[in-house]
């Protein structure tokens, strides 16, 4: 297949590119979300952020707190922001980080005027925000404007047999081509750890790899209530016919084809060693992972599964493929790519690759995922550990 | 083209049933993925979906090769065409 060069995206102000135009209210913490609910209902076409968190971290717990606020403000998906939080300086903490990239973005603090003033005077704003930005037009991106951000979920044997070899494959074509590319994932490489770790395209990047995986896995026997041999691979894997930690963490990785990362990120933090693949330090589950990825700054997300995982995100589209046929028949309203001729030899992985580039291509021209659709907006914040 | 067992890699030593279950003696067609090759394998056991037969003879220690890697050690001895799973195959891990 000839992989088209372009794609249509919106050009931000800082040179980047969204495969969206959203106008979003963030709320800085917890009980901003009212407000910030309050002024998406007002204003069509914007979007609230709410979340659980933002109140007494402290720390690193805090820095990544900040981190996630202000990257999925300044995701090119994003035209204009309206943050809203209880106190003005956290407030424009946000504001400044996210104005950096040149987008619009204005602060309300709810201390002294209250939810009803606050979202009077915010809901202005917004509805000049959404009406500026309906006025931006896709333009021709190059195909390197698209970061791509992978993660699977709720995994069975035809995950590591078919669908995220897929992605791998895609990973394999579109690297040359100069996209951005990151994989996560920490504590489900386990077992694959000291392999994933010599796919580190320098020396530096497979000792920062292999660091952030000990510390991970330290933290998770030393939280751990019971035996992890006895939990990890789980009951429904082990009859599913997966047999060993090692397999399971194979399939997983197949995701990255035969791509080396270039380095390891922070969770939340932004690539800037440029184009290539990317390691990102995030737990496993689904919407924690994906609203990482999305702050730091990838535009599109593939997501391969076997049962049927069926999360979104407010500002990256989430493509779901699978390769197992009952799921692609029994949910299929939640499949944006069918791979599942692969088990019948129907299809091979080249051609699946190519199916899921030309799916790729039509959802970063504008094409709404099946989670979009279907109004799947999970904003999961990752807390490192308790408030004050 | 329909095939019954996936082999990823062409190292791996076991193959993945892709169809509802193989039984005992079914003369099965194999689909090695890594250079879309073919090979046949006569089953031992019968096999669910999802699970894996021994391409090859295994002996107590021998080192399973899945995705062209180890993925766990044999604890007793297996034979080409049976069953690998939790009962004959153990993790190095712990």
């Amino acid at each position: 297949m000839d992989i088209p060069k372009s794609f249509l995206g919106y050009k931000r102000e800082n040179g980047r590119a969204g495969t969206r135009n959203h106008v979003i209210i963030l709320p800085v913490d917890d009980i901003s979300n009212a407000c910030a609910e309050a002024v998406a209902n007002n204003i069509k076409g914007t979007i609230a952020l709410p979340h659980s968190y933002g109140r007494l971290q402290f720390g690193a717990d805090l820095e990544l707190h900040f981190r996630t606020m202000i990257g999925t403000g300044s995701n090119p998906n994003v035209a204009a922001v309206i943050v809203i939080g209880i106190e003005p300086k956290w407030t424009k903490k946000i504001v400044d980080g996210i104005a950096k990239t040149g987008k619009p973005v204005e602060g309300f603090h709810i201390e002294r005027t209250g939810d009803i003033g606050t979202v009077m005077k915010a809901s202005k704003r917004a509805q000049e925000l959404v009406m500026w930005a309906s006025e931006k037009q896709r333009e021709e991106c190059p195909i390197s404007d698209l970061w791509i951000s992978v993660k699977c979920g709720e995994s069975d044997t035809t995950s590591g047999l078919a669908s995220n070899p897929t992605v791998g494959n895609l990973m394999d074509k579109l690297e040359p081509l100069g996209v951005h590319l990151c994989f996560g994932e920490t504590s489900e490489l386990t077992g694959a750890e000291k392999v994933c770790a010599t796919r580190g395209a320098t020396k530096e990047a497979s000792e920062k790899f292999m660091k952030t995986w000990s510390a991970y896995n330290d933290f998770i026997l030393k939280e751990a209530t019971d035996d992890l041999s006895e939990s990890q691979p789980t009951a429904g894997n082990i009859a599913g016919g997966l047999t060993t930690i090692e397999e399971k963490a194979f399939g997983n990785f197949q995701k990255i084809g035969n791509c080396k990362f270039i380095d390891v990120l922070e969770p939340a933090e932004e690539p800037k060693k440029g184009k290539g693949l990317y390691f990102m330090d995030t737990s496993s589950a689904a919407a924690e992972c994906v609203t990482l990825q999305a702050a730091a700054g990838f535009n599109i997300h593939l997501f391969p599964t076997g049962q049927g995982n069926i999360v979104g995100n407010p500002i990256e589209p989430v493509v779901k493929l699978t390769a197992n046929p009952l799921t692609a028949k029994s949910m299929s309203e939640h499949v944006d790519c069918d791979v599942s001729k692969i088990l019948s030899r129907e299809m091979n992985l080249s051609e699946a690759g190519d199916k899921l580039i030309e799916t790729t291509l039509r959802v970063a021209n504008g094409r709404l995922t099946c989670a979009e659709a279907l109004g799947h907006k999970e904003f999961v914040m990752t807390k490192l550990y308790r408030s004050a | 083209m329909a095939t019954d067992i996936i082999i990823h890699d062409k190292k791996d030593n076991v193959g993945v049933v892709v169809i509802e279950k193989i039984t005992p003696k079914q003369d099965c067609k194999c689909w090695i993925m890594e250079d879309d090759s073919s090979t046949n394998i006569q089953s031992m056991d019968e096999i669910p979906l999802g699970h894996k037969i021994a391409m090859t003879d295994l002996k107590e220690g021998d080192t399973i090769l899945k995705y062209g890697h180890d993925i766990g050690k044999v604890v007793k001895s297996i034979q080409k065409g049976e069953h690998v799973h939790v009962h004959n195959v153990k993790t190095k891990k712990w």
